[in-house]
């Protein structure tokens, strides 16, 4: 037995108890990594035991109270640092949180305490969190995909191949039977599915029911034309949470297969509850981030978009936009393919080439499907299937809609050339050096493919990437 | 240049139609050309180089949209020989000229179908 404390009121540093350099983080530890810019004159590891401190359970002085509870298991831990590759002012911090700390289920009340308070902290000038280990017992205490690529895939009869799908254009403006016709003609044209733009919710130029019972014609006559199972993400998000249920309970009415919602704007707690529906109900459930940007992109301040990705995939949706690496869109080729493994597999070892700082296991979590889209066109396709694999959902909008000879030539000018690059990669041919020779033996037999090739081939988004990885470039 | 523009401007009608059998789809390659023995046996090759267990299912093309086509005997687990995938194939159009070809590969570590494309799709 420890004899107990004394009290002693006033500031105490917080390396004195926060900083436990000795420490060996346990299995059932959540671990996190922060990118912390100390201010001038804080030693790193006063900054570190800092942020463990007040990410967990301290405040700016000692308090009596502290002395009625067993501090020293609930108290987060500083456990090392070091050195960011390629920058001489920021440090990485690994802390470790014991089980206790978090209520089971809760991303909302864990990433409260992680990403709350501490981030505002005058010791820290900027702080980043980099990544998350999250600890199997609270794991199997969420919900996780309604679904998951699998049963997805079963439901659609859909295997050996990434699905194929749009965002219907322009984003704002359409009537719903105008919009519901790019829906229709982009679905017989050979796409999977089609998406609401994520702005598109229930505006005055087009509700959402009247936008539900159309696009709903429109799948459902594009199957009976081609044979094949058919879906358009119906955007439930809405301004409150009844809202949110009567559009989901409506389209499950009427029938279809999948709906969508914005999970950083209608926040952490309604895309749970959404979740659960959508396993209840047997819904598909798109997941977009908007505003993921503003989190995640500065690269010395917010969260890497790899800590989003794993809590999207706690809470529960069927598919997660995680970038293109190709397209308009920023992302980092080596991050975006550490963020959909962690979307997708059932084990991820850390690999810091790929960002990835902690071993991770999903236990028995189904997976997501992560979503290519934006800015992507028939020229990238090759690299496409070879940076995402068959799980993945691919989705040209303008480079499907904006096709000379419209959506159903662009979706099936698109299709054949996701055919070709499949079967070009299962022949055992490097599909992105072989790029152009597969495209254009696949365009002989479709000339909706060689207008597109035609059209889009002097299109590039080669911009340099704001948030990249950690390296050195000296 | 101005042979691809007018490629480009002289816009064509899609020419799919409801009640028409041509316009129908079965999923994975079928969008593309009937594939040739040779590039057949090379998806085989796919398959088996997974540690995929392979299947042949067949159906009437007017009822291709169901989850359920007919199996073709069981799935061939554990059979890597090439050839004999091949000729059993053959035995399934042989015995249903008129019927779709799907050949699968069965992934029971991921409890899934690894790929499933049509490989033969009759005359019309």
């Amino acid at each position: 037995m420890s004899q107990p404390k004394r009290y002693e009121a006033g500031v105490k540093e917080y390396r004195e108890t926060y900083w436990e350099p000795t420490y060996v983080p346990k299995d059932s530890d959540f671990l996190a990594v922060f990118k912390i810019v100390p201010q001038p004159g804080v030693p790193r590891e006063e900054a570190a035991a800092a942020v463990a401190a007040e990410s967990s359970t301290a405040t700016w002085t000692t308090v009596w109270t502290d002395l009625l509870t067993d501090l020293y298991y609930y108290k987060g831990r500083a456990y090392a640092i070091e050195d960011v590759p390629g920058d001489d002012e920021a440090f990485y911090a690994f802390i470790a949180y014991p089980m206790g700390l978090f209520e089971e289920g809760s991303v909302v009340n864990v990433f409260t305490s992680l990403v709350g308070n501490v981030f505002g902290f005058k010791a820290v000038r900027s702080l980043r969190l980099e990544d998350v280990r999250i600890p199997l017992w609270f794991v199997t205490t969420c919900p996780g995909p309604p679904h998951g690529i699998y049963v997805e895939r079963d439901k659609l009869n859909k295997y050996g191949r990434p699905l194929l799908g749009c965002t219907i254009k322009p984003k704002l403006g359409l009537s719903e039977k105008n919009y519901g016709r790019a829906v229709y003609e982009c679905l017989r044209g050979g796409l999977d599915f089609t998406k609401d733009d994520e702005n598109v919710n229930s505006q005055p130029f087009m509700r959402w029911r009247d936008r539900f019972l159309f696009c709903q014609e429109a799948i459902e006559k594009a199957q009976a034309e081609t044979g094949e199972r058919k879906g358009h993400y119906m955007n439930v998000t809405g301004p409150t949470m009844e809202e949110i249920y009567k559009r989901a309970e409506f389209a499950k009415e009427i029938g279809t297969p999948i709906i969508m919602i914005d999970y950083l704007t209608v926040g952490w707690a309604a895309t749970q509850s959404l979740s659960k529906w959508c396993r209840d109900n047997g819904m598909l459930l798109h997941v977009h981030r908007a505003m993921h940007a503003v989190i995640d992109r500065n690269p010395k301040h917010g969260i890497n978009f790899r800590v989003l990705a794993k809590i999207m995939r706690l809470i529960g949706g069927d598919h997660l936009h995680s970038g293109t690496v190709v397209g308009k869109l920023e992302g980092d080729r080596a991050a975006t393919l550490g963020w959909i493994d962690l979307m997708r597999d059932r084990y991820v070892k850390a690999d810091r080439s790929r960002g990835i700082f902690f071993d991770q296991d999903w236990g028995q979590m189904p997976g997501m499907f992560p979503v290519a889209s934006g800015g992507i066109h028939v020229w990238h396709m090759p690299a496409l299937v070879s940076i995402f694999g068959d799980d993945s959902v691919l989705q040209f909008g303008g480079g499907t809609i904006g096709h000379p000879w419209g959506n159903a030539a662009g979706a099936c000018a698109n299709r054949v050339a996701l055919e070709a690059c499949v079967k070009a990669r299962n022949e055992g041919l490097p599909i992105e050096k072989m790029g152009r020779e597969i495209l254009t033996e696949a365009a002989k037999s479709c000339p909706e493919l060689k207008v597109a090739m035609e059209t889009w081939k002097e299109v590039k988004f080669d911009f340099d990437t704001v948030d990249k990885l950690d390296v050195q470039h000296r | 240049m101005s042979e691809t523009q007018d490629m480009i401007r002289d816009v064509q009608d899609y020419p799919s139609r409801l009640n028409d059998p041509k316009s129908k789809r079965f999923e994975t390659f079928s969008y593309l050309p009937q594939m040739s023995a040779e590039e057949i046996r090379k998806q085989i090759e796919y398959i088996v180089s997974k540690g995929w267990n392979p299947a042949i299912e067949h159906c009437e093309p007017e009822n291709a949209i169901l989850h359920y086509w007919y199996m073709w005997k069981l799935p061939m687990f554990g059979e890597t020989d090439v050839d004999k995938i091949i000729a059993e194939i053959e035995a399934c159009k042989r015995s249903n000229p008129n019927h779709l070809i799907k050949l699968i590969g069965y992934d029971n570590i991921r409890q899934t179908q690894g790929t499933a494309m049509l490989v033969y799709r009759p005359a019309q």
